[in-house]
């Protein structure tokens, strides 16, 4: 019963994944982390519910919150890039190495 | 007779006899703190320290000749020298009848050789320093020869080597001389390693280093230990007097100012040897290997000594070489058990004053002709330097025991004690002797005889009364001395409650055969020199040589013999070191910090800067972990 919520999760998160590696745009490299917990979060809920228990609803509000602080974080900085280097690319932004 | 017994003393001048070992250190100290400021006053300074030294050890003298003969043996207890557990060494002055001799010989000859060097080293810049070490030499041999411990005289050892390696080194400025003082130096410490040894044998068989106790239970150690302590001891002596296989620092020691090679490296340091084993008679009386060894140790050294004299051209290098021939002669006689021991100590005072009165000599020489030291330019010195040359042949004749003068009474009895003891080691004693007749002869003949062959701006002329009167006074020593110790057996009576002496005292015969064969002997020796190098003319530079004359001239071979066993393997083991430090330890060290060096240059390629690269990796890391954790959670 519970499989088909599973498999849409999976399916979310490798969107998600790809999204990361494969788009230059901040933004939209930041929503497909987005999805990625949200497909997580979907199949925290889903085993909640095939165990009966709470800890997975408990867990999946916890990375709501902490999703929502790390948009607050990102996007700032997203805003900041993008006010000095008028770029939203995440290949632009790789000063910081060797 | 046994030896008496050591009895505690205080009080009268013997309660005080650390004042001469004190006084000279003092005077040492002084003029080596004092720095220049001493410059003007600091050699009267040293000879007054020297001469008050010999005062009380004439004073203790008599002290010491007012006792009974078995209450000779007087031990002044002074301080806690080591109290560390059970090793508990009580320093004190033993004076008996062999270190009071010792300490007349070395003050009253030092006293006489630090009043020539005020002539010998006027016009030498240093003459302030070299007192110095000259008083140091003197306080460091009296204490060697007057501790009552083994420990003491270890003590003295080690510091009449460095007074050795200061003054042979005096001229520091020449590398023959620094590299002389390393080279005797570094000889000295192969032997000082063998009296080191001995002394911890003796400590780990008696649990004591004191003379004492040590020589009282002597006889109650097993052989092997005594051989063992001897044979150790025996190591020390040859490092010290110059006896082979350590015999080759002696002849290099010559680049000292001559006054030190009269006084250290002929009449008093190096028969410190002949001391020790002497002292150490209860140890090699129970160890007949020991003694053994010690007489053909002295055998063997009197000959090799005598052959390299007869080569040298060097006047000092000759009389070295007859250094090291008489101190075999003694260490012969001291290997010879307490029938040989007075004659020993006999021989080692009369050649105490018979060769620093050649070497003075030699020195008076030397100043004369711009120090110039080549036998082959003298010639002719006779006639310009009288007083030189009769003090010179006075001690010549003694050395060569010409008949009543001093060497004769001592070293025949040394061959008889010798011939009687053991035939082969005697007459080998008695070809020496012969040997002696010819080399001492061609130094003779070839320096103050024949045609001058002197350089062109030399002018030689008689030395000043502050060095002919220390000559005269020595040459006085080397006629008279040794009928006066040796006739009646004086010296045996009076040595006898240090050493002991045998129930029957040696009856000396003058002129028995055996003394009539080397009397006979020494004169062709004497008269081959004298047709070779009296009569004949002296080629003024030296002629290649028979083999044997080579032989005799590169020192028996015995520094390539050292080079090639000890310097060359030595240099190739620290050459191996240094190559195995460059090249493994550093090398492994060094690679390994080569290899996380270069390891992470190459890795921090990876950070690229790139999110989307990092976002991959991390992406292929976690799908390994995953795909990890099925493998595993399959298993």
């Amino acid at each position: 019963m519970t499989t088909h919520y599973l498999v849409l999760s999976a399916l979310l998160f490798a969107i998600g994944a790809v999204g990361v590696l494969v788009r230059r745009n901040a933004i939209v490299v930041f929503m497909c982390v987005e999805l990625m917990l949200n497909a997580c979060n979907l199949a925290f809920v889903t085993f909640a519910r095939q165990h009966g228990n709470l800890q997975g609803q408990i867990i999946a509000f916890f990375v709501m919150i902490v999703a929502a602080a790390e948009v607050v974080v990102g996007l700032a900085i997203i805003v900041t890039i993008f006010r000095t280097r008028r770029s939203a690319s995440v290949d632009d932004v790789n000063l910081l190495k060797y | 007779m046994e030896p008496a017994e050591i009895v505690q003393h205080s009080g009268g001048v013997i309660g005080v006899s650390w004042l001469m070992i004190v006084l000279p250190l003092v005077g040492a100290a002084v003029l080596l703190l004092g720095g220049r400021r001493t410059d003007r006053w600091g050699h009267f300074l040293g000879v007054a320290m020297s001469l008050a030294s010999f005062v009380v050890a004439v004073l203790v003298f008599f002290e010491l000749l007012g006792l009974g003969a078995d209450q000779r043996r007087r031990l002044v207890e002074l301080y806690d020298f080591l109290p560390a557990g059970t090793l508990d060494v009580k320093m004190g002055l033993l004076l008996d009848p062999l270190s009071i001799s010792f300490a007349l010989l070395i003050t009253g000859v030092g006293s006489l050789i630090h009043i020539y060097s005020i002539g010998y080293m006027a016009h030498d810049p240093d003459r302030r320093r070299f007192f110095a070490y000259l008083n140091l030499f003197i306080a460091a041999m009296l204490l060697l020869v007057l501790a009552d411990n083994y420990l003491g005289l270890y003590v003295g050892w080690e510091g009449v080597g460095l007074a050795s390696y200061l003054l042979i080194g005096f001229w520091q400025h020449k590398p023959s001389a620094a590299a002389a003082a390393k080279k005797a130096f570094i000889v000295n410490r192969v032997g000082d390693m063998g009296l080191a040894l001995g002394i911890f044998v003796i400590f780990t068989t008696f649990g004591t280093v004191a003379f004492g106790p040590v020589f009282a239970h002597a006889s109650q150690a097993s052989q092997g230990t005594l051989t063992l302590i001897g044979l150790a001891l025996l190591l020390g002596a040859c490092g010290k007097s110059a006896q082979l296989p350590l015999q080759s620092w002696l002849l290099d020691a010559m680049e000292g100012p001559t006054p030190v090679s009269a006084l250290i490296h002929a009449a008093t340091m190096v028969t410190a040897g002949v001391y020790l084993v002497v002292r150490s008679g209860a140890i090699f009386e129970g160890a007949p290997t020991a003694q053994l060894v010690v007489t053909i140790v002295g055998v063997a050294t009197l000959l090799a000594g005598a052959i390299i004299g007869t080569a040298k051209d060097d006047i000092k290098k000759a009389l070295a070489g007859s250094t090291m021939s008489q101190i075999g002669y003694m260490m012969l006689a001291a290997g010879l058990g307490p029938v040989g021991y007075a004659f020993a100590i006999a021989h080692l005072i009369a050649h105490g004053f018979f060769k620093a009165s050649m070497f003075l000599g030699a020195g008076s020489v030397m100043h004369a002709m711009n120090d110039e030291v080549d036998m082959r330019k003298y010639g002719g010195l006779a006639s310009v330097m009288k007083i030189t040359w009769i003090t010179f042949g006075l001690g010549y004749l003694a050395i060569i025991g010409f008949p009543l003068l001093s060497g004769y009474w001592t070293k025949d009895g040394i061959i008889e004690t010798a011939m009687h003891h053991n035939p082969i080691l005697g007459w080998l004693a008695v070809i020496g002797a012969g040997i002696t007749g010819f080399y001492m002869s061609r130094l003779f003949f070839m320096t103050f005889h024949g045609r001058p062959r002197w350089d062109k701006d030399a002018h030689p002329h008689e030395s000043p009364a502050v060095m002919t009167w220390p000559l005269i006074i020595l040459s006085v020593g080397s006629v008279f001395g040794g009928a006066f110790l040796i006739t009646g057996n004086r010296f045996m009576l009076f040595l006898s409650p240090a050493v002991g002496r045998p129930a029957e005292l040696p009856s000396f015969a003058p002129f028995s055969v055996t003394g009539l064969v080397t009397l006979a002997l020494v004169a062709v020796g004497v008269v081959y020199a004298w047709l070779r190098y009296g009569r004949s003319e002296v080629p003024a530079v030296a002629p290649r040589g028979s083999l044997l004359t080579v032989f005799a001239r590169r020192d028996l071979y015995g520094d390539a013999l050292n080079e090639a066993l000890f310097m060359r393997p030595g240099q190739w083991l620290t050459r191996l070191a240094v190559f195995f430090d460059n090249r493994g330890v550093d090398g492994l060290v060094n690679g390994l910090a080569a290899l996380i060096g270069g390891t992470s240059g190459r890795l921090r390629r990876v950070q690229t800067g790139f999110v989307r690269s990092y976002a991959l990796s991390i992406f292929f890391g976690a799908a390994l972990l995953v795909g990890a954790w099925f493998v595993v959670g399959n298993l």
